[in-house]
């Protein structure tokens, strides 16, 4: 088992025309069944198309009922990548992941609230994210699919490349990995660390995880709270920040220390007190998990 | 994007929040115009930079005549104000706000900002104006209500008029607060703010209400849709290496310490920026160059890095996953050749084609150290730049 995604998850890709879309839907087909998983993209007005062989369709709710998605993935341009959501939330897909950088936080205040206001059940993960991993089953995003490996070890993180950092160290210490969610580095988003933990618990392959935290809101800490009172497997983190200096953004959206809240001390300081094994050390990811797990 | 005061004042007016009459001048000669055309006889002489606390560095002067006017006005501008958010090296001050004199009977706190963990607007509101909010969060959290704000309902009257009564707007001019509360959200919402900041709002002696400060920060991600907002951006606020890098599609945000750092991904870059103290260095930047450098990106990011005089060492951090490293190191090879490299290198490269990319720099004549692991890259970069 894994969390999220695996080898039955039925994905269209939003945007499947554009350059990026058609790029990592490529990288994706080819990553172990995702010449079984990706059977349709999306782009309005450009129906009848294929792009690497998958169909493209108008609209997400075509793809749902034509091919049986229950998962998307966007690479919508910011300024339409809201709509994006919407639409996927609209068709009731089980999950969405957003990759898109870039959508103003306004847009996506009205799009979390409209998903709230109509009961949605659909998850959403990012947006401004790497995307979700169930290794030697589906990738569903942009990372490099070849430095993950099959195993038992949850991965989740607000980064991208830092992610890629922790899943590599793993391999390397012959830890393979259950699934790896990047929840996104902006600052109203789908998925938490809390939530994603909470899944990691209850899944029964999964058998200790890595949490990369970064400076900025209060995540971290609130999910630390519910790791105190209900993680039951072992966890190591880090938190990406130390040396950051508050006011200022540092590269993603919500990586801001401001108003005294987000500090990377605070995050590491709480963590800490819920029997989290933090590491200062970012290279250190996979040794301390180890440690955790002895 | 941050926005002067007198342009956050602009952008609250448009929205029928009221503000104390004013000018920004650039000059003496304009500045006595200004209160010449205000009128009365008390003007406040303001400094206009990006940086809060300016009346305690003396960038903000209560003139009472004329000749006490053209002296404030005269300090100031041209002045390195220094603020406790400036910075000791303080910031050069160009342009001036001359506003018309307040009756001030109180001084309360509004602010705006999106809560991350709600995900909606909320609106903070205390009695105690003219502190930092963050002081009064520290010591008497109970003295700031919030007000969240329902995206589709928008401000609740009633909520905003109770919250007006407790943070002490007397009862006549509670439903002038309430207005003002409804400016300043449709204000936020309609600028795409993430910060809108009144400090002081005051209750004047004839029971008006009125913002006598106004910060606003504005999200860079919908800049596309503000126009006008765009028009505001003040270049000379702004560090020169910032906009150098931004116009490379670079992520630069200048440091204190000695050691450059270029990486991919903002989290490693941060990451990277942690182990370099960790290992004894500082963090002279954060760099990210993105997902898909080239190399004129790469090289772009050396000339900048090594544009800052306290630079004494380079540490190159990739992951690569889309980027390839072999990409990557032809870049780096090319770049530093380009810019003449003076100070010490250290390269650590992982992931995809990272053994083609270690091969790259193995052969070129660069003179720089590989390094396999971030720790050992940290370690290597420190040594070197200590020795």
């Amino acid at each position: 088992m894994s969390i999220l995604i695996n080898k039955d998850t039925r994905i269209v890709t939003q945007g499947i025309t554009g350059n990026t879309g058609e790029f990592h839907t490529t990288q994706c087909l080819d990553y172990a069944f995702g010449k079984d998983c990706f059977v349709a993209g999306v782009t309005p007005g450009k129906a009848g198309q294929t792009v690497q062989g998958v169909p493209v369709l108008n609209t997400v709710a075509e793809a749902k009922e034509q091919h049986g998605v229950n998962a998307s993935v966007i690479y919508v341009p910011p300024r339409f990548a809201a709509a994006a959501i919407d639409e996927a939330v609209d068709a009731e897909l089980d999950l969405v992941i957003c990759i898109t950088e870039g959508i103003p936080v306004a847009d996506m205040i009205k799009t979390r609230d409209r998903m709230r206001k109509m009961g949605s059940k659909t998850v959403l993960v990012g947006p401004n994210c790497p995307g979700v991993i169930t290794p030697e089953e589906v990738k569903i995003g942009i990372m490099p699919g070849y430095i993950h490996k099959k195993g038992s070890i949850g991965v989740v993180s607000r980064s991208g490349t830092l992610t890629y950092e922790a899943v590599h160290q793993l391999t390397q210490l012959g830890m393979g990995q259950s699934t790896c969610v990047g929840i996104g580095g902006d600052p109203v988003n789908g998925m938490k660390h809390v939530d994603v933990l909470k899944m990691f618990n209850d899944d029964p392959e999964t058998e200790a995880v890595v949490m990369c935290g970064e400076i900025g809101g209060t995540d971290e800490e609130e999910c630390a709270a519910w790791i105190k009172e209900n993680m039951t497997k072992p966890v190591a983190g880090f938190i990406a920040g130390v040396t950051a200096p508050p006011g200022k953004r540092m590269g993603h959206a919500g990586a801001i220390i401001s108003g005294g809240q987000g500090t990377a001390q605070s995050k590491i300081d709480a963590l800490r007190d819920a029997g989290v094994h933090v590491t200062v050390n970012p290279s250190e990811m996979g040794t301390t998990l180890k440690e955790a797990m002895s | 994007m941050n926005v002067h005061e007198y342009q956050g004042k602009e952008i609250l007016r448009k929205y029928g929040v009221t503000t104390p009459r004013g000018i920004p001048c650039f000059s003496v000669d304009e500045a006595v115009a200004a209160a010449e055309e205000l009128g009365g006889n008390v003007w406040v002489v303001k400094a206009q930079i990006h940086a809060g606390g300016r009346g305690k560095g003396g960038g903000v002067k209560v003139a009472t005549s004329m000749e006490l006017l053209r002296e404030y006005a005269d300090a100031i501008l041209g002045m390195q104000l220094v603020t406790p958010q400036t910075g000791p090296e303080g910031k050069l001050v160009n342009r001036i706000y001359i506003e018309e004199g307040a009756d001030i009977a109180d001084e309360l706190y509004v602010g705006a900002l999106v809560d991350r963990e709600t995900q909606k607007v909320v609106l903070m509101c205390s009695s105690e104006g003219g502190m930092e909010i963050e002081e009064v969060a520290e010591e008497t959290p109970e003295k700031i209500l919030k007000i969240y704000v329902d995206p589709t309902e928008g401000l609740n009257r009633d909520e905003a008029k109770d919250v007006c009564s407790k943070i002490g707007i007397p009862d006549v001019a509670v439903e002038e607060g309430a207005d003002f509360l409804a400016g300043l959200y449709e204000a936020f919402v309609a600028s795409d703010a993430s910060l809108a900041e009144i400090n002081p709002l005051i209750v004047t002696g004839d029971n008006r209400v009125i913002a006598l400060d106004a910060k606003f920060n504005i999200d860079s991600n919908a800049l596309y849709r503000q126009p006008e907002i765009v028009e505001y951006r003040d270049l000379t606020e702004e560090d020169a290496n910032e906009i150098e890098a931004s116009k490379w599609g670079l992520s630069y945000i200048s440091l204190d310490g000695n050691i450059g750092c270029l990486v991919n991904g903002a989290g490693l870059a941060m990451a990277t920026m942690d182990i370099i103290q960790l290992y004894g260095g500082e963090p002279a930047n954060f760099l990210d160059v993105g997902g898909g450098a080239n190399k004129e990106q790469v090289t772009e990011a050396f000339k900048i890095m090594l544009a800052n005089p306290k630079v004494e060492g380079i540490l190159v951090n990739i992951f690569g996953g889309i980027m390839q490293c072999d990409v990557i190191a032809a870049g780096i090879v090319a770049a530093a050749q380009e810019v003449g490299l003076s100070v010490p290198l250290v390269v650590r490269l992982e992931g995809t084609n990272v053994e083609q990319g270690r091969a790259i720099l193995d052969e070129s004549d660069v003179k720089l150290q590989t390094a396999t692991t971030m720790a050992d890259a940290a370690e290597k970069i420190a040594a070197a730049v200590k020795a």
